[in-house]
């Protein structure tokens, strides 16, 4: 209570641990975001989504190297990843202590985005793990690991099961957006009753944005509109 | 009408509780929720058995006495409304109704509804005030307060501490509670001088008593009797994270 | 004191009592009575700050003046040990006074000042009042709202950011600060949270959910308390050097009342069988504004705040029993009764006289409602003038209140409302230092009977109980305590013991009565008798009924009644017995004074005492005095009388026509 270092300070109160959420949460939209952006490229063809590929790893190679950039994209996302799941991890398990016994009768209040947060969490962390070893390592992609990125993914939604896995992966993280892009803004102190409604309409828009624009690759593989 | 009632029975802290069923066959509309409770009360008395423990005491919705989770809800259906000012009329012949207390290790359970809530009483403890000593007051009028700031303190200065927020939280978290005070008193003039510091010490109690941490699920906001809104929490975390930014004394 | 006793005189109650020696308030200072309270505080005593940690303070109730005094107290730097019955200081009733509390600060500039305060403050209460006491209060209540602005009170303000007021009952000037509609909820939460502030600086102590059962009087001296635990039924006794009461009113005897249901006289009462002297008991306010009652289950009533008569007009039907909806009723087969008597106050009228015209109305047949017992209270004409918006702005929280109870919507019918028990005047009988009669025991806020007379001002109680709490009990505990260092009480001193032992047997013969009827039933059957015989009109014939029937009543509660459960832990019905026990003696109390008091004097209305009109009729040649009474112990009350004298504010008939 008494510490003014500002590192413990944070990572000792709830709120400095949610703001921890908040901020690695905005690091992980901004590059869904690019992601996404990037991925439509699917739309102009092999040639212009493999250039793609290689673009994202002689961008700015004058100054960090060959894939140096992606490196630095890499480990921030590591980093923020851990962060944002250890946080979560233990307010959840401060929750858990903080309710010992449950009720009896289970009605539940609190919007059903807002309270599947954690599950979401889960089920994309798990999604991006198989995601690497899809796309990225090629491990349990069909073709070898030299294939090309669009062939690979042609490939990999070719396997109805995982487009399915896909689409349902995204649109868990639709909903996560949707409570957690809200929720961070309240969590950074930027809500207030005037704002609150166009706040959670903001995020139901970006939230609805990205997983059609995420889910659309998938579809259009699974109906051959990408061959 | 008649009323089925599944009641949380539970001889005192230490025993293991259980839901019990009791048959009520003449409840009239006009009652109150407590009052139904009464009938039945008077009932068991004469059937020598305890009656229903639970804190009540104004029964006009303003002391935050009442408490018990209605169906699943804190104070029941009826939005903005104590248990003590929920009527029959909201329910219907032959419902069954739930009762039991409020559910967090913060407020554990004493006897049947009843919890101990003196968390809340530590919280205000730990900052949850203007320091200004009797006769120091300068005079009312030399400080303005613009009238929306001075509404919207009263809008959050309305809780009436009686922990709904924390029974509806899937967190167990009283966040809302110690926003509306933060809220209150971080929006007048006279709160100013310390407004950094409460927020950070009020905080950091709560962090320290059996609550959980918010993640801003608003079921609080749902239930809260008297309509404190979520946004408070969100002016609790400005203030906190701005006080932590600039290195505001905690101590 | 009653060594002197001697028959009484007056013709009424004879035989029920006996009179003792007359008694003054020895402590008000002769000088002119605007410069009392000053030269008060410049002749008490002061304790060294040094000493002040050594010296300890009980401090029962911590609603606004209990609250409040322990507070300051704890800022002055005693130790203060306060109790409460309920799980929190902040729960005490005073949190649910909605209107506002007065303050002479004329901000208006219509016309207030202290002196006028004051003097509407002892007109208003019928010249039954102490004028150095009221005159102190009104003083008092400028500081008052600095201090409750400075600590954070959200009053209402205007555009300007300036403190808005309103106008309340009995007064035509505006000088009611308030909070939307829950004026007291706001002053109480300031209150507490500088309490809370003590406590987390550890001058004080707090004790919630623990209930004051006796007085432990050591040597003349109140020097502790006996307490119950209501958490484990523990009976623990507390010591101190100076004991003060500040528990509140005793306006549940009646049972249906608009107090907290565990709103109780048992403290003051204990301390009156110790030897405190009840001032005034019959003196009990009427509010005119509750919604009725609506069946036999009713187990509160619900107050809805004078303000309402600031915009809403009451009326009846002309016709008698007309049973048609109120807007079916069209305007000229309305009788607004309050304008028509009172056209200069018209819906403003203090209290008493509100309520009772109501009364007189349903009386005469006009009521509405279940049982005929309700008058309406219509905001049409207001919605109409002001719009819906400022309606809502003003009374939005209270609509709401009266919509949830009934179920009707104001906004769209005419509230109905009906009188109801409200507050009460009387109380333990204290100086001008608001000590009682026995030493170390000082008696704050609704509990003691100082300030309002035989009537209260709306908007004054929330005024003198801060007034008591923050600004006279520190500096006159602060007197008394100069007297110190007071020798410590053992734990184990006789009359600790003695008061210990009685408080256990009192627990175990109720609960070992295991009879037929629960508490609840007799309770209110004691409340339904007080309230037809010693409510709003009473009369010799029914106070003599009722006196004849109390005894009998408690004879049959201590036999008769059914507590299930243990005295160890929390037993719920074992703590109302307590308080009903005391109740049962009270009420007795009370009926004896309306009966001795043979006079009209604002709540108190005596039916054979009225003018041509139907207006209260005083007395002043015989009655211009407080009633203190003894504890009979067992025999005959005794009753001391304390001449009050006016010479500023002369006594006339009340008048608001
Ligand atoms: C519905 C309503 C509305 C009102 N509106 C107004 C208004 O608008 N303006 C106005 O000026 N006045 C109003 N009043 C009157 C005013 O609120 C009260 O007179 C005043 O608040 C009393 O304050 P108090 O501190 O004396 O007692 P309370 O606030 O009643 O506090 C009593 C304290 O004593 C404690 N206590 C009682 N018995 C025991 C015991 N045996 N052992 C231990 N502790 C005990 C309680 O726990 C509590 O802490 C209203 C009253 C009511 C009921
Ligand atoms: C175990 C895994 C995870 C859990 C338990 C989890 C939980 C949460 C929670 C509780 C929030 C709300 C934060 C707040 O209240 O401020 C949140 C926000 C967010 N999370 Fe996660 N999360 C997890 C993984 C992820 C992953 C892998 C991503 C990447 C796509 C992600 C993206 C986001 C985003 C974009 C936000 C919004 C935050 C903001 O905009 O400020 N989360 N997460
Ligand atoms: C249908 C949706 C998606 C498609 C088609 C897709 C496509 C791809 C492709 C082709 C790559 C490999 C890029 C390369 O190595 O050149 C990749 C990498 C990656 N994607 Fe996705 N992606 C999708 C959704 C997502 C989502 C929702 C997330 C995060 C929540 C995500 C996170 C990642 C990450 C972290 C990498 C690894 C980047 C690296 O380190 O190289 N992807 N994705
Ligand atoms: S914030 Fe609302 S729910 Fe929580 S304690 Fe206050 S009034 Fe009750
Ligand atoms: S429900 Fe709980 S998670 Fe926060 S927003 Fe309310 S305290
Ligand atoms: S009993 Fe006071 S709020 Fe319900």
């Amino acid at each position: 209570m008494t510490q003014r270092n500002i590192v413990t300070r944070t990572w000792g109160s709830s709120v400095g641990k949610k703001s921890v959420m908040a901020v690695t949460g905005v690091i992980f939209l901004l590059y869904v975001i690019a992601h996404m952006i990037g991925n439509l490229k699917i739309f102009f063809g092999l040639t212009t989504f493999d250039n793609y590929s290689v673009h994202l790893r002689t961008l700015g190679e004058d100054i960090f190297g060959y894939g140096g950039v992606l490196w630095i994209i890499r480990t921030v996302l590591t980093v923020a990843v851990l962060l944002h799941m250890w946080a979560a991890f233990s307010l959840w398990y401060k929750a858990k202590r903080a309710r010992p016994i449950g009720y009896q009768h289970k009605s539940y209040q609190g919007s059903y985005a807002a309270r599947t947060m954690r599950w979401g969490g889960v089920i994309i962390a798990l999604f991006v793990i198989w995601h690497i070893l899809d796309l990225t390592l090629g491990v349990v992609n069909p073709l070898p690991e030299n294939a090309g990125a669009y062939q690979k993914l042609v490939a990999s939604f070719d396997r109805p099961v995982v487009s399915i896995f896909y689409i349902v992966a995204m649109v868990a993280l639709g909903f996560h957006i949707r409570h957690g892009l809200w929720s961070g803004i309240q969590t950074l102190g930027g809500n207030s009753a005037l704002r609150q409604n166009s706040l959670k309409a903001f995020s139901l828009v970006v939230a609805v944005v990205v997983t059609a624009g995420f889910v659309i690759i998938p579809l259009s593989v699974m109906f051959g509109l990408v061959r | 009408m008649k009323l089925t009632l599944r009641v949380w029975r539970q001889k005192n802290a230490d025993t293991k509780g259980k839901m019990v069923k009791y048959q009520l066959d003449d409840v009239e509309e006009d009652m109150s929720f407590l009052e139904m409770l009464d009938v039945l009360n008077e009932k068991l008395v004469m059937d020598d058995e305890e009656p229903v423990s639970f804190d009540h005491d104004c029964r006009e919705g303003i002391c935050g006495s009442c408490a018990m989770v209605i169906n699943g809800i804190p104070h029941g259906p009826q939005k903005n409304t104590t248990t003590c000012q929920l009527h029959m009329r909201h329910f219907s012949d032959g419902d069954t109704i739930d009762v039991e207390p409020w559910r967090a290790r913060a407020f554990p359970v004493i006897k049947d509804l009843v919890t101990d809530r003196s968390a809340f009483d530590q919280i205000i403890q730990a900052g949850g005030y203007v320091s200004v000593n009797t006769g120091s007051a300068p005079e009312a009028h030399a400080t303005p307060v613009d009238k929306v700031s001075a509404d919207d303190a009263f809008d959050a200065a309305t809780c009436i501490g009686c922990g709904a927020c924390v029974a509806a939280c899937p967190n167990g978290s009283s966040m809302l509670f110690t926003a509306a005070k933060v809220t209150h008193l971080g929006l007048l003039p006279q709160g100013q001088p310390e407004r950094a510091t409460r927020a950070i010490t009020m905080l950091a109690k709560q962090d320290e008593l059996d609550f959980g941490g918010c993640t801003n699920v608003g079921a609080c906001a749902e239930v809260c009797p008297k309509g404190i809104p979520l946004a408070s929490i969100s002016q609790l975390n400005h203030d906190v994270l701005g006080a932590t930014l600039s290195g505001a004394r905690s101590d | 004191m009653s060594e002197l006793a001697q028959e009484p005189t007056s013709t009424q109650g004879e035989g029920r009592y006996v009179l003792g020696d007359p008694i003054a308030d020895t402590r008000a200072p002769e000088s002119p009575v605007g410069d009392r309270w000053d030269d008060r505080k410049f002749s008490a005593r002061l304790v060294n700050p040094a000493n002040r940690r050594k010296m300890s303070v009980i401090v029962v109730g911590t609603g606004l003046a209990g609250g409040a005094a322990a507070a300051t107290l704890g800022e002055a730097g005693y130790h203060v040990k306060a109790f409460c019955y309920q799980d929190t200081p902040r729960r005490a009733h005073s949190v649910a006074a909605q209107g506002g509390i007065n303050a002479a600060k004329n901000y208006r500039n219509d016309g207030d000042s202290v002196h006028r305060l004051f003097y509407e403050t002892v007109k208003g209460g019928d010249f039954r009042s102490r004028e150095s006491n009221v005159h102190r209060l009104a003083e008092n209540s400028l500081s008052i709202i600095d201090q409750c602005v400075a600590q954070g009170v959200p009053f209402a303000r205007e555009y300007s950011g300036l403190l808005d007021t309103r106008s309340f009952g009995g007064t035509q000037v505006s000088r009611t600060f308030y909070a939307r509609g829950q004026t007291g909820q706001q002053l109480l939460l300031g209150a507490y949270q500088a309490l809370e502030r003590q406590i987390a600086a550890g001058t004080v102590e707090m004790h919630p959910r623990t209930e004051m059962l006796d007085l432990v009087v050591v040597d003349g001296r109140a020097r502790g308390i006996v307490a119950r635990s209501v958490l484990t039924g523990e009976i623990e006794t507390y010591l101190a050097d100076v004991v003060v009461l500040c528990t509140g009113g005793y306006g549940n005897v009646y049972y249906l009342s608009t107090n907290a249901k565990g709103s109780n006289v048992t403290a003051a009462w204990r301390a009156h069988r110790r030897g405190a002297l009840f001032a005034n008991p019959c003196y009990t306010q009427i509010h005119p504004t509750c919604i009725p009652v609506s069946g036999e289950y009713q187990s509160k009533l619900t107050l809805m705040s004078e303000s309402l008569r600031n915009d809403g007009r009451v009326w009846v039907p002309k016709e008698r029993g007309d049973d048609r909806a109120p807007n079916d009723i069209p305007e000229d087969e309305r009788d607004y009764y309050l304008e028509r008597q009172y056209p200069s106050f018209g819906n403003l009228v203090p209290r008493d006289i509100a309520s009772r015209a109501a009364k007189n109305m349903c009386d005469a047949e006009h009521g509405v409602g279940p049982g005929g017992l309700g008058v309406y209270l219509d905001f049409s004409d207001a919605i109409e003038r002001l719009g819906r918006h400022t309606v809502e702005a003003k009374y939005g929280n209270l609509f709401e209140m009266y919509q949830r109870i009934t179920g009707d919507d104001p906004y769209e019918v005419p509230m109905r409302i009906y009188p109801a028990i409200h507050y009460t005047m009387g109380g333990l009988w204290v100086d001008y230092d608001l000590r009682s009669t026995i030493p170390g025991l000082f008696v704050g806020g609704e509990a003691n009977f100082s300030d309002h007379g035989a009537n209260r001002l709306g908007a004054s109680a929330l005024m003198q109980g801060l007034s008591d709490g923050y600004f006279i009990l520190p500096t006159t505990v602060a007197d008394y305590l100069a007297d110190g260092p007071f020798d410590e009480v053992p734990e184990d001193h006789p009359a600790v013991r003695e008061a210990v032992e009685a408080t256990r047997a009192r627990s175990d013969k109720l609960l070992s009565a295991n009879g037929n009827r629960t508490v609840d039933s007799f309770h209110r059957e004691l409340g339904q008798l007080v309230w037809d015989q010693c409510g709003m009109a009473r009369s010799k014939e029914g106070l003599e009924k009722a006196l004849d029937r109390i005894p009998s009543l408690r004879e049959e509660f201590w036999r008769d009644v059914k507590i299930v459960g243990t005295g160890d832990g929390f037993n719920q019905s074992l703590e109302k017995a307590n308080r009903v026990a005391d109740f049962m003696e009270l009420a007795e109390l009370m009926c004896l004074d309306a009966l001795h008091r043979e006079e009209s004097c604002g709540a108190h209305f005596r039916v054979e005492h009225q003018t041509e009109d139907g207006e209260a009729e005083r007395d002043d040649e015989n009655f211009s005095y407080v009633a203190a009474w003894e504890w009979g112990d067992g025999g005959k009350p005794v009753l001391h009388k304390e001449d009050l004298e006016f010479s500023y504010v002369h006594p006339s008939q009340r008048s608001y026509k």
